[in-house]
């Protein structure tokens, strides 16, 4: 058992192994995704019914709230992936992690623009100083600092390395700067704008609502999937299969 | 205890070169100054808005400074190689960064607090609010220093490090200046502070504890490349 198990961990440790293994998980994730995620926002912005007090604007709900999910979901993972990297000296895991931030930044920067887009029929402002607002560009900002020392490393094993580290440090001080950005926000502000209290959904809206989260679930593993694959043939592009592997596309597949 | 006597040789070489090079040391200072100076003339002289505003603008101005002094921390160490030969001494490397950072704390961060009262006057903040400032600069820029000593660490191999180092650091400073300006806030608006200066002491004694262990790891990695 304890044998098989670490088998099956070893595997892990070779680029090789992930990258044939993941052609079909990437092909068949990125299809189930694009399923529901359609099925999803069909059925979100044109039949689920119109909420009773925000009218049609809720429905950015379908968009919004499953990329903040994520956002704040590849950020912890991209800290325990740099945690397995730093402790298992496994190549791969940095790879995967490397290749979430774009995806997590994305998500981030999908949260606030469908936050402000929300917010300017419902609050009658683009930009609040709101606390999750500002914790969410707080996490878009961190997002950006990994990317921006991975480019920054001559050698990418230690931009790997060194950003992992980073995320340890930003999965720490999440929580806290989440704590205390609403704490601050609770000060200067009365509770005019603050998010109510949601209302337990209609199984209408609720249905199409869990489709879009594990929809967009299965798009950002698709996504990070491919761009991971990429990054393995980039980063092991010295080593024979993968020579091998780009001969076949060079000679048409 | 048989590394006391290195950790005090490493802490009077950072003081001695911190005393030689000083005008490292003024900079910060002189960009303190000239922050909360050039605050008046772009927003407004009216003072009864200045003082509003002049805790928020003494931490920005002092965060600011101090994340510009980072950048020396371990670069000049980095460069001339003392820094390998820290990392192998027998002493435990997490004491020396812990010796470094205090004595970075000692030449910007306390000079920093010191300097507040003046330019505090000079935003017409209450006489009554100056002692909690200084304790909170002085608490929250110890603070700074630890969570930007791993900052440091991680871009002191890279050439362009110092603006690297702001955006890899400045989001995590968040708490920090909310909690630092907030205690004076309160203070200035006759609420009880007492609970926001208890976190910044709670954040400053976490990161004491934490900080070096990541600024190791951060410096091994420069320093084998």
């Amino acid at each position: 058992m304890w044998q098989a198990f670490v088998r099956w961990f070893h595997k892990w440790s070779s680029p090789k192994w992930f990258y044939t293994m993941s052609q079909p998980w990437s092909f068949w994730l990125g299809w189930a995704a694009t399923l529901i995620i359609a099925v999803a926002l069909i059925w979100g912005l044109m039949f689920a019914p119109v909420e009773r007090l925000q009218g049609n604007s809720y429905r950015i709900i379908f968009l919004h709230v499953p990329s903040a999910f994520l956002s704040q979901a590849i950020y912890a993972a991209i800290a325990v992936l740099g945690l397995v990297g730093l402790v298992w000296k496994m190549k791969l895991a940095f790879f995967v992690a490397k290749q979430c931030i774009p995806v997590g930044a994305s998500m981030a920067l999908l949260a606030l623009i469908t936050g402000a887009i929300w917010g300017k029929p419902t609050w009658g402002t683009w930009w609040e100083w709101d606390a999750r607002l500002t914790s969410m560009l707080v996490l878009l900002l961190l997002y950006l600092g990994l990317w921006a020392l991975h480019n920054a490393m001559e050698r990418p094993e230690s931009g790997d390395r060194a950003s992992a580290i980073l995320a340890l440090v930003g999965v720490v001080n999440l929580p806290i700067i989440k704590f205390s950005v609403e704490w601050w926000n609770t000060l200067h502000q009365p509770a005019t704008l603050k998010f109510t209290e949601a209302p337990p959904m209609h199984v209408s809206m609720l249905i199409p609502f869990l489709m879009a989260i594990v929809g967009f679930y299965l798009a950002s593993m698709a996504w990070v999937l491919m761009r991971t694959r990429l990054e393995i043939l980039q980063r092991e592009r010295k080593s024979r299969w993968v020579e091998e592997e780009l001969n076949r596309f060079a000679e048409g597949q | 205890m048989t590394f006391l006597p290195l950790l005090r040789s490493v802490f009077r070489r950072e003081m001695q070169l911190a005393y030689r090079r000083r005008s490292d040391l003024a900079n910060p200072l002189l960009f303190f100054l000239i922050v909360v100076v050039l605050f008046p003339l772009g927003v407004t002289p009216d003072m009864s808005k200045l003082a509003e505003m002049a805790p928020g603008v003494l931490w920005v101005g002092a965060l600011l400074a101090n994340l510009l002094s980072l950048d020396l921390l371990f670069r000049s160490d980095y460069e001339d190689g003392s820094l390998e030969q820290m990392l192998l001494a027998a002493v435990p490397p997490t004491l020396l960064v812990l010796c470094k950072v205090s004595a970075h704390w000692l030449v910007t961060g306390l000079p920093l607090t010191l300097l507040a009262p003046l330019l505090s006057v000079m935003l017409g903040l209450p006489g009554s609010a100056i002692p909690l400032l200084m304790v909170s600069l002085a608490l929250g820029t110890l603070c700074l220093s630890l969570i930007g000593s791993i900052g440091a660490a991680l871009t002191v191999g890279l050439r362009k490090g110092g603006l690297l180092l702001t955006l890899l650091i400045m989001p995590l400073f968040v708490p920090v200046i909310i909690f630092g300006t907030g205690a004076v806030q309160a203070q200035v608006a006759g609420l009880p502070w007492l609970a926001q200066l208890a976190m910044l002491a709670a954040m400053t004694t976490g990161s004491l504890a934490l900080a070096p262990l990541l600024t190791v790891a951060a410096l091994r990695i420069a320093v084998g490349d």
